[in-house]
């Protein structure tokens, strides 16, 4: 083959039928693939994990973590954040790129939304028990109640609440209209009669007819155009929980598009993580092919770059200020207790990343994940970098103090981890990973000639 | 139990055949007919006589009743029932309610554009009679239907059959009610 040549975006030689079998045996096969049962085991015993963590946390407080004055945000917010970040590349790539016209995220937008779904669901478990008396969380709604008091809308939290909610609805809206024709595909399909009925529901009686096409199109386009301003909010709501305060560091204008741009960044890394075990596991490669990797590489270059170019004005800035405070910051970050996070994060996220540049290294699939994995570090120590070095050494000397995480801090991140794969398996197992009816409408033969008139 | 017609089903091996039968269908004189696909075809909706969408006008319903009442629940909340002084700010500190309103805009837009498709095409429904044809399981795969309904005024068994057989289906077949 041509190398100067894209590869397609779906390998020659497919039919509607076989498309269709090819994606939906993987969750109508009898029988589950041990290699699934090994999978969904070990990340169930980190869920369990995270159950006895919660438990934990419940019975003693959040004492048990490692935060205290003056770092009152850590790995919880670090986690809440990293998480939020990694679901935004899912809905970049079912609406940004839909609205694009950019055809190769037909067969990666359905697992990376359920992605979103599942970041989104780790991220929440942060703040909620963050809140130290969890069973009160639903304060944060503003709801008629006998105290006769309402949230402060002035605040940046408030506005994460409502942000991170309304994400996690659209999100999940999205996702599931997008499954509606595939859920028909399955009730048509499955040989079991739990099969047909669960499917049945599910698919709430969808039979292809043109008009409901019509309808549905129009719905879909209107929700990844509702969806791409969203996805730019929410990560934008998310940085004025630090950009509003006055802390130095946190108090930038740069906040903004920097993190968006890095959850971009971060959500790509982690689709590539997970796309690349799984292509090579289920055998898609013909449906997620080079061309999805490559593009994928150049999304995650681009981004990276701009992040890279967010923490060089964050230090001219804090250079330029004029203020102590502010001028203080970087310096600390590169050479205060931190220093070896921060120069991991900058080794992690700036460096590694610029061997994209090279095609050699975007067409080498062990690469682009060793990549995607490191680049998934950094965007955690990134956070970590933000919050934690900001938080121990303010404004007063006397009030500075550090942070380091205990036992109970990891577990509780690993327990997420674990969450968000079971999560993944169980997707992978009852839903198809890849949308059957865009595929469909991708190939060759569903094209139609000009013959009616 | 004796069993009402709801049409008759033409199948066709692909979309082209299909919109083609359509406009032919619409050309003939037929309007109450339904043609199905396993991925939306943008020709087709056009052959059977386009309508407009009435989706977009309650998507932008849906999201300015969300935006009103998200800014309505934070003026009310802020300034009616519950003023706190913070730093001497105004209790209508509009700039800082744009994030919710925002929010809220979203939200009702989105609401309104899932559960405003969903009720356009009355889903969820539990029984269609199209169902009933055993092959209409491939409407879901790789196989297209035309289905001309008895209700339509131009409809007769036979002439109906005899033109959809003229369009050079695979099987043309009845469907009960």
């Amino acid at each position: 083959m041509d190398p100067n040549q894209p590869s397609p975006v779906i390998a020659p030689g497919y039919t509607f039928s076989s498309v269709t079998d090819k994606i939906s045996s993987i969750v109508l096969a009898r029988r589950t693939p041990r290699g699934w049962y090994a999978g969904f085991g070990i990340a169930f015993l980190f869920v369990m994990l995270l159950l006895v963590s919660l438990t934990y946390l419940l019975v003693k407080g959040i004492g048990i973590w490692g935060n205290n004055q003056p770092v009152g945000w850590a790995f919880e917010i670090t986690n809440f954040v990293w998480w939020i970040g990694i679901g935004h590349a899912g809905t970049l790539i079912s609406a940004i790129l839909l609205l694009l016209r950019q055809e190769w995220r037909t067969s990666i937008n359905r697992f990376a939304e359920a992605m979103t779904l599942f970041a989104v669901a780790c991220a929440g478990v942060y703040p909620l028990f963050h809140v130290g008396r969890p069973w009160l969380a639903y304060w944060l709604l503003p709801y008629p109640n006998t105290m006769g008091v309402w949230p402060q809308f002035r605040s940046p939290l408030i506005w994460d609440v409502f942000a991170v909610s309304t994400y996690a609805t659209v999100s999940l809206m999205f996702w599931f209209v997008g499954l509606i024709p595939d859920l028909a595909t399955l009730r048509d399909r499955s040989q079991s009669r739990a099969g047909r009925v669960v499917y049945g529901m599910l698919a709430m009686g969808w039979r292809g007819s043109a008009r409901h096409w019509h309808q549905y199109d129009t719905a879909y386009l209107l929700l990844a155009g509702l969806a791409t301003p969203l996805v730019v909010s929410v990560h934008t709501v998310v940085s004025f929980d630090f950009a509003i305060s006055i802390l130095p560091g946190w108090h930038t204008t740069i906040f903004p598009p920097y993190f968006v741009a890095g959850a971009i960044y971060s959500g790509f890394a982690m689709v590539l993580t997970l796309a690349i075990p799984i292509r090579a596991v289920y055998g898609l490669e013909d449906f997620i092919t080079s061309r999805h990797l490559q593009n994928m590489a150049k999304v995650m270059l681009l981004t990276g770059l701009i992040v890279g170019y967010g923490y060089m004005v964050e230090a001219f800035i804090a250079w330029y200020s004029g203020d102590l405070y502010e001028q203080f910051v970087p310096i600390n970050r590169m050479t205060g207790p931190y220093a070896p996070e921060y120069w991991s994060l900058l080794f992690c996220n700036i460096v590694v990343p610029q061997l994209l540049w090279f095609r050699r290294v975007r067409t080498n699939v062990a690469a682009l994940f060793a990549i995607s994995l490191v680049v998934n570090v950094g965007m955690w120590l990134e956070r970590f970098i933000i919050i934690v070095t900001s938080l121990s050494r303010d404004f007063l000397s006397s009030s500075w103090g550090m942070y380091s995480p205990t036992f109970w801090d990891w577990s509780t991140f690993a327990g997420t981890i674990g969450l968000f794969l079971a999560l993944l398996f169980l997707f992978l197992r009852f839903l198809p990973m890849i949308s059957i009816f865009e595929m469909r409408s991708m190939l060759p033969e569903a094209k139609v000639e000009a013959e009616s008139e | 139990m004796a069993r009402r017609l709801h049409g008759l089903m033409a199948e066709f091996d692909d979309p082209g055949a299909l919109v083609a039968a359509t406009a032919k269908a619409r050309a003939e004189g037929y309007r109450r007919m339904d043609a199905y696909s396993p991925f939306p075809i943008e020709e087709l909706h056009e052959a059977m006589g386009a309508h407009h969408s009435r989706l977009p006008l309650i998507v932008l319903i849906g999201g300015l009743v969300g935006c009103v009442s998200g800014f309505l629940l934070q003026y009310w909340a802020s300034v009616i029932a519950y003023p706190v002084n913070v730093g001497g700010r105004p209790f209508n500190s509009w700039p800082a309610f744009i994030p919710v309103t925002f929010e809220c805009t979203i939200l009702g837009a989105s609401l309104s554009a899932v559960l405003g498709m969903l009720a356009l095409n009355g889903l969820p429904m539990p029984y269609h009679s199209v169902f009933n044809v055993p092959r209409f399981a491939l409407a879901s795969r790789n196989r297209f239907f035309l289905c001309i309904e008895a209700r339509d005024r131009k409809f007769d068994l036979d002439a109906t059959r005899r033109f959809l057989e003229t369009l050079g289906p695979r099987e043309v077949s009845t469907v009960d009610d």
